[in-house]
């Protein structure tokens, strides 16, 4: 089953929504604006009714997976249960409704919010302050290190590198490239960790930081944090923290402790915020004393119980987003936060991590486990050993969907081959873990007897597997001009032809 | 679960964490129910100040429009919300089909080629924007002509100074000029000659990135028809709440020969092996789980939901609605542009220069004259000299279809009063 374009079901006959009238009498825009700035023909935006419209929207959500329906063991992206209180809290008219520059006098309970937020973020990675700004866990990477650039800067010392290991997002690398800096990679060990002889030979003064996620991305707590923190601070370089994996251990330990000068949250994967089907989301980011004096402008400040924004921050990198950021994902990460508790949270980590071990240990027999455990809250296992009989980690992926579970993260970490990586969250009950391993023990059978129907595999979704190759060829014909067929939008198809045959100047006026 | 992973407790599954970084408890309030959390949170919010709609007459760059109920009925389905990045094409058809809709409506608006899945907000747009064309030109200076969102252009500064760009303030584009940015409207709410400026861009060898609002293209001429080379804007105005500045959605399109310097997610058509059309991730080689550190955005994801918001209202309104919208909002700021310039001591700023439904104006004693406005439970204008010394004293007024008649002679009365 697939839903046809909007713009496929669009009729010219479908009248317009009955909208307000200007009631008022004043010209128009085409009576007062020169022909020249006018618009020659009316936008193509498509034409339907109301239930056109609803019904259209809800055939595509049925073509979805999503965290209401499905498992979602999705490694590195945590992707848990979304508490319908967050979304009634969010939509609030006393949150939703207010106007970014409303006067800091009329807005008191929002800068309350933030500043509650902050705390208790602070509290939980283990920072001085925090910006609320960076509007994703990308956005918040990024930011990080333009305010680590600006500490050196400060010391007018010249660091231009960032050290980033190989089993790192590639976020990580990308952001710090953005900055301004040149990238090192660090080699893991055969145990998973980050190799310290390496890091060692890699350390120099023109270090500025060493950008880790601990757990590691292959669900492994870096045993030798410690160390690794005294190794990066002895050469004047700060350590970084990429907070896609706080949920392995809130009320646990804490960044701050292990000596992160700066740890980016995501909000969307421990703090519950709803993903959107790729956003929006939230990447706060902490930062111990340090640090401070570059936070991005504006900062909330509490002073006599009466809360401020504060733009004078004469250190600052700056402002990274527009307005106070995606406030509205901040207004359902506290409401997570207030609902759970620190016990809540506490809580919530160890059953992460308990889930994650429960799953390792059902699956150990089906598919290979590189690294010893036990792991965190993810953990990270290979197809490999499914290699002769020419399955690959991506025919579990599609064998999984077919089996009503979204698949795992595939092919990441880069360092192991054909990897799986396992995130169940803890939001997830036995049964459910115990129904997915039996999955994957099912999957991993019949890799053994008859592969090839894995690779006809997924047959019950919407779609089968999509050409990806054929799709990215026409995409090239299409930006080299040898195609009209656009690919990445739709065209009608007379459009089409009509276009390739000769550009005909529009002159209806709308 | 314990006994089956072959451990006797907790700690156990632990061990690896030295025992030095343990921690006993988080020094926060213990966990409370749904009831008392929302009555926690319901405080929070009843201790700001909501304004009615029809009484905000404040924009720059979040506005209050009317939103139709099958906005929230759309972005409120838990299929579409709590679904994830759509990495799964097969199983995420819903998710990616709607953005693909997105990718048409927008590139429909602006009359570019291409438009990608969105980005964060309307200033992100405006930096990752700028980046592509220092990547394109080689060039490592960029130029804002006249009154571009001040937020943008910080924004863009911040973005700028890790990658060694220039952010200058003109309309004189030079040898390393590698963009000409500007807002239509600006910043204020006034026409720019988006013809002339993309032209002067074009001569000096730059590109011309017009930063756009999406509503006003139901009037305007779109940046594709005067052949600015990028589009970026803010989508707040499509269907989004306020929600104190965000989430909002930020869109951008170019001409086909920039579309592999585009930052954030593409999706195209592909088909399946029985022939069906399905709806993937495309040209994902630009992207950061690809290239890495060679890669010339480190976006990972989008606003999905708030450009399914966007569809779902531009499908809504169609491109009459829309227009409808865009008429009444000018018709109605005109009235008002009218009314307030007769007041004592009032004058346009810019009497000489065109506007859409947002206004700068001239004003005795301006932060009396709002307090003045909140007392009777108005919103009035922006105060924008705040971040400009040259317009001290003068307010930003804004109209759209929520500021009725009799919601415009209330403000006048007041100001008379």
């Amino acid at each position: 089953m697939t839903e046809p374009l909007s713009f496929e079901l669009s009729r010219p006959a479908v009248d317009p929504p009955r909208l307000p009238e200007a009631e008022v009498d004043s010209p128009g825009p085409s009576d007062v604006l020169p022909q020249a700035a006018l618009r020659s023909r009316p936008a193509g935006l498509p034409r339907l009714s109301e239930p056109g419209i609803m019904r259209h929207y809800s055939r595509m959500a049925s073509l979805n997976y999503s965290i209401s329906e499905n498992f979602y063991p999705l490694g590195s992206c945590t992707m848990k249960y979304n508490p319908v209180a967050n979304e009634v809290a969010a939509a609030l008219p006393g949150f939703a409704a207010l106007h970014p520059y409303q006067d800091e006098d009329s807005i008191q309970g929002a800068l309350e919010l933030m500043w509650r937020l902050e705390r208790a973020l602070c509290e939980i990675v283990g920072v001085e302050r925090v910006t609320l700004q960076p509007a994703a866990g990308a956005h918040g990477e990024w930011t990080a290190l333009r305010m680590i650039a600006a500490f050196h800067d400060s010391r007018k010392e010249n660091r231009t590198e960032v050290l980033v290991p190989d089993s790192a997002h590639g976020t990580n690398p990308a952001s710090a490239a953005l900055s301004g800096f040149h990238v090192v990679e660090v080699k893991s060990g055969a145990d998973g960790r980050i190799s310290l002889g390496d890091l060692e030979s890699k350390l120099s003064p023109r270090t500025a930081a060493l950008m880790l996620t601990n757990p590691n991305t292959l669900g492994l707590f870096e045993r030798e944090i410690l160390d690794i923190a005294e190794m990066v601070h002895a050469t004047g370089a700060l350590l970084y923290y990429d907070g896609a994996n706080l949920n392995a251990f809130m009320g646990i330990c804490r960044p701050g402790d292990m000596g992160f000068d700066a740890v980016h949250m995501n909000l969307h994967k421990t703090f519950t915020t709803p993903h959107g089907g790729g956003g929006p989301g939230a990447g706060p980011v902490g930062v111990k004393a340090d640090l401070v004096p570059f936070l991005p402008t504006p900062t909330v400040e509490r002073s006599n119980g009466h809360l401020t924004f504060d733009y004078r921050r004469p250190q600052s990198i700056g402002r990274v987003r527009s307005f106070y950021g995606n406030f509205g994902m901040l207004v359902r990460a506290y409401t997570y936060i207030m609902a759970m508790g620190g016990d809540g949270l506490s809580q919530a980590s160890q059953d992460a991590v308990l889930s994650a071990n429960y799953l390792r240990k059902l699956v150990e027999n089906d598919l290979e486990m590189p690294h010893e455990g036990p792991c965190m809250h993810e953990f990270v296992a290979s197809a490999h050993n499914l290699h002769d009989q020419g399955v690959r980690a991506l025919d579990i992926a599609k064998a999984l969907l077919d089996r009503d579970f979204y698949s795992p993260t595939v092919y990441f970490p880069l360092v192991v081959p054909e990897a799986i990586m396992v995130e169940p969250t803890e939001t997830e009950s036995k049964a459910t873990l115990d129904a997915f391993a039996g999955a994957v023990k099912e999957i991993v059978g019949l890799a053994r007897t008859d592969p090839q129907a894995l690779h006809r595999e997924p047959a019950r979704l919407p779609v089968g597997r999509l050409d990806e190759v054929a799709a990215a060829r026409r995409i090239n014909a299409y930006l080299t001009g040898q195609s009209q067929d656009p690919i990445l939008r739709w065209k009608a198809p007379s459009e089409q032809t009509a276009e390739a045959a000769e550009r005909i100047p529009h002159e209806t006026s709308c | 679960m314990l006994e089956t992973i072959g451990v006797r407790s907790m700690e156990d599954l632990l061990v690896d964490i030295p025992q030095s970084l343990r921690l006993e408890s988080l020094q926060l309030p213990a966990g409370l129910s749904e009831f008392e959390t929302m009555a926690q949170v319901s405080a929070l919010a009843a201790r700001n100040r909501v304004y009615p709609d029809r009484l905000t007459f404040r924009g720059g760059g979040v506005y209050r429009r009317f939103i139709p109920a099958a906005v929230a009925a759309v972005t409120s389905k838990p299929e579409f919300y709590t679904a994830y990045t759509p990495y799964q094409a097969e199983a995420s058809q819903g998710t990616l089909q709607a953005i693909f809709e997105f990718q048409t409506l927008i590139a429909e608006l602006t009359a570019l080629d291409v438009a990608n899945a969105s980005l964060y907000d309307g200033a992100t747009a405006v930096a990752e924007a700028a980046m592509m064309a220092y990547v394109h030109t080689g060039r490592n200076e960029v130029l804002v002509a006249g009154y571009v969102h001040p937020e943008y252009v910080q924004v863009l500064k911040a973005f700028g100074e890790g990658r060694g760009i220039k952010v200058r303030k003109g309309v004189d584009p030079g040898k390393k000029t590698a963009a000409v940015i500007f807002q239509q409207p600006d910043f204020l709410g006034l026409l720019v000659d988006a013809r002339a400026l993309t032209q002067a861009a074009h001569d000096a060898g730059a590109l011309a990135i017009a930063c756009v609002d999406p509503i006003s293209l139901a009037i305007l001429a779109p940046p594709g028809e005067y052949g600015a080379d990028i589009a970026v804007g803010e989508g707040q105005q499509l269907g989004l709440q306020p929600s104190l500045g965000g989430p909002h959605v930020g869109f951008i399109a170019c001409h086909k020969e920039l579309v592999r310097k585009l930052p954030g997610r593409l999706v195209g058509t592909a088909h399946d092996a029985q022939g069906r059309r399905g709806f993937v991730l495309a040209l994902a080689a630009r992207e950061q789980h690809i290239r890495r550190e060679k890669a010339t955005s480190n976006i990972c994801t989008n606003h999905s939901l708030c450009a399914l918001a966007a569809s779902v209202y531009l499908t809504y309104m169609g491109p009459y609605g829309l227009r409808q919208v865009a008429d009444v909002s000018f018709r109605r700021a005109h009235h008002l542009a009218e009314r307030v310039a007769r007041l004592p001591g009032w004058e346009l700023a810019f009497p000489e220069r065109q506007f859409l439904n947002e206004f700068p104006v001239r004003v005795p004693k301006a932060p009396a004259v709002l307090r003045k406005l909140a007392r009777k439970g108005i919103l009035g204008g922006l105060d924008v000299g705040r971040w400009f010394r040259e317009l001290r004293g003068v307010l930003t007024f804004t109209c759209t279809e929520v500021n009725d008649a009799r919601a415009i002679d209330q403000l006048l009365e007041v100001l008379a009063g």
